[in-house]
């Protein structure tokens, strides 16, 4: 009963941090985006918590504490700050309507878990689950750097993939806290960097659309050749 | 012959309570939502004064108006009040249990769904139409995500009758099921939807282009209107009794329930009223009316929520 209610626990943790991955999808805002990001973080230090509880494995409460910190509290807060600062366009502009990507969203979850379920057949219905799970987290964070144009959108859904790696790694055991250290740490220098990147994009260009960087891809940009 | 009577007489008893107390709970996240927004509010017996009152008036009925006008408050209400009716609120054990199928209550709810927007174009106003139409956009979208929830449950326990459902939700250990967690989401949202509250259509309004059931029932008055505003009132009571009894059945008296089991579950029942009350109110004075144009997104996540709740069972199922 007791193995149930560990299980049961667990698997309702990532599935609700995949529901906030669709309420990143469902957004029209940016606070609301960033906002929907910060309570995904929270259920995946949720999650990982509940991990390192129930594997008794102490090191997961460093993971759940890092996402805590990080990325449901430092990221959203300065990522509003950037926003505040810089005082652009709040809405978002997507690329495919809102309910499109929604239902690409559910067709990628349906993938991942037809991908990982033969693979996997093995292991444990746990980490089975939470793999499939946590794949298809990353797949729709791809989904939302794909289909929305803002970049402050961007760097949230590549924060929103890097959570859906924390989760596979939380659930996995054995998974060393060297490898999910790193991840924290690159994630946050790469969050630096795009930082500065809106700064940089912003001057040039006077807006964080990245529709006006399209014209200098080098596939379009061939006729200013002389 | 004894259990015969009272059967019959816990049948009768469901009739009425259902009845009598949707007006109360209109009342209570009237006044609720009053005192959250700090205001006094009108008193929780308002609903049952306004529809004493709108019995009592003269019923003005439009010259062009067909007998379908006439009939469709009759029609709809009783349709309304037999699904509200069918629910198990405080006992499984009811003579009318065998008929309280999932899908002929989803079945009971279009019909008067589709009497009302034919009544509202039925006097051929532009608001009658405009409110028609709407409602019928909102159903067309509502509805299969009801049937999506509808399907995961009947998936899982293997029966789409209401009163089975709950005895198995009641007498098996069924944890903490993703599933039914997904599933939950989205019948509240399609309860949201259809009952016409915040942020899909907002009940305080009578005059405001964003409207869609005000502007369907602009013309009834006197008696119509009341029918009208009680099979609301019961509309509300059916949803909040149907998640109780398939979601949270406990305090349900099931088989072999005694005279006291019954008390019980009465008093679990309008626990489970207040509750929910209490937690529409919240709900309705926290977030603000949507555009019309993106109740399809929200009910669209109500879909997509119905399709992963399946999708997961499958998955925890094979597991």
């Amino acid at each position: 009963m007791l193995r149930g209610l560990h299980f049961d626990i667990a698997h309702t943790l990532s599935v609700s941090v995949l529901l906030f991955s669709f309420a990143l999808l469902y957004q029209r805002r940016i606070m609301g985006v960033l906002n929907a990001f910060a309570l995904q973080a929270l259920m995946v230090a949720a999650a990982a918590a509940w991990q390192a509880y129930s594997q008794e494995a102490p090191h997961l409460y460093a993971t759940a504490g890092i996402a805590l910190v990080l990325k449901a509290l430092v990221v959203p807060i300065a990522l509003k700050r950037i926003i505040m600062r810089l005082g652009i366009h709040r809405a978002i502009e997507t690329v495919i309507e809102v309910n499109g990507t929604l239902l690409a969203g559910v067709g990628l979850v349906a993938l991942s878990i037809l991908l990982v379920f033969p693979v996997a057949q093995d292991s444990a219905a746990l980490t089975r689950e939470n793999l499939a799970i946590a794949l298809s987290i990353v797949l729709i964070g791809l989904l939302m750097m794909i289909t929305r144009r803002n970049a402050v959108t961007q760097v949230v859904g590549f924060m929103s993939l890097e959570n859906g790696l924390v989760l596979a790694a939380v659930g996995v055991q054995g998974m060393p806290l060297v490898v999910e250290m790193s991840i924290a740490f690159s994630v946050l220098v790469a969050f630096i960097v795009f930082g500065m990147f809106f700064f940089r994009i912003r001057e040039r260009f006077d807006t964080l659309d990245l529709q006006y960087l399209e014209s200098f891809r080098g596939d379009r940009g061939q006729d200013h050749r002389p | 012959m004894i259990a015969a009577a009272i059967a019959v007489g816990l049948q009768l008893g469901q009739l009425l309570l259902v009845l009598l107390l949707a007006p109360l709970l209109t009342g209570i996240v009237r006044k609720l939502k009053a005192r959250m927004l700090a205001r006094k509010g009108p008193p929780v017996l308002q609903p049952y004064r306004d529809l004493a009152k709108l019995l009592r008036k003269e019923a003005v009925v439009a010259e062009n108006a067909s007998w379908l006008f006439r009939a469709a408050p009759y029609l709809m209400f009783a349709l309304l009040w037999l699904a509200a009716a069918l629910v198990p609120t405080f006992t499984t054990r009811l003579p009318l249990s065998a008929a309280a199928d999932l899908i002929a209550l989803v079945g009971l709810l279009a019909s008067a769904r589709f009497l009302q927007a034919l009544a509202g174009v039925d006097v051929g106003t532009s608001f009658g139409g405009i409110g028609a139409s709407r409602e019928m956009m909102i159903a067309s979208l509502a509805e299969p995500a009801m049937l999506m929830v509808v399907f995961t449950v009947a998936l899982f326990i293997h029966s789409t009758s209401i009163p089975a459902i709950a005895e198995f939700v009641l007498h098996n250990d069924v944890g903490l099921r993703v599933s039914f967690a997904l599933g939950l989401i989205s019948l509240i949202m399609v309860a949201v939807a259809e009952t016409g509250r915040i942020p899909v259509d907002n009940p305080a309004t009578h005059l405001e282009l964003t409207m869609v059931h005000e502007a369907m029932v602009l013309e009834y008055s006197g008696r119509h209107l009341a029918l009208v505003e009680a099979a609301q009132m019961l509309r509300i009571m059916f949803y909040m009794a149907l998640i109780a009894s398939v979601f949270v059945p406990w305090g349900l008296a099931g088989q072999g329930a005694r005279i006291e089991d019954v008390g019980i579950g009465v008093a679990a029942f309008l626990g489970k009223l207040l509750a929910g009350a209490v937690l529409l109110a919240i709900f309705e004075v926290s977030i603000a009316k949507m555009r019309v144009f993106r109740v399809s997104e929200f009910l669209g996540v109500a879909l997509l929520l119905g399709l992963l709740a399946t999708i997961f069972l499958y998955v925890s199922q094979s597991a």
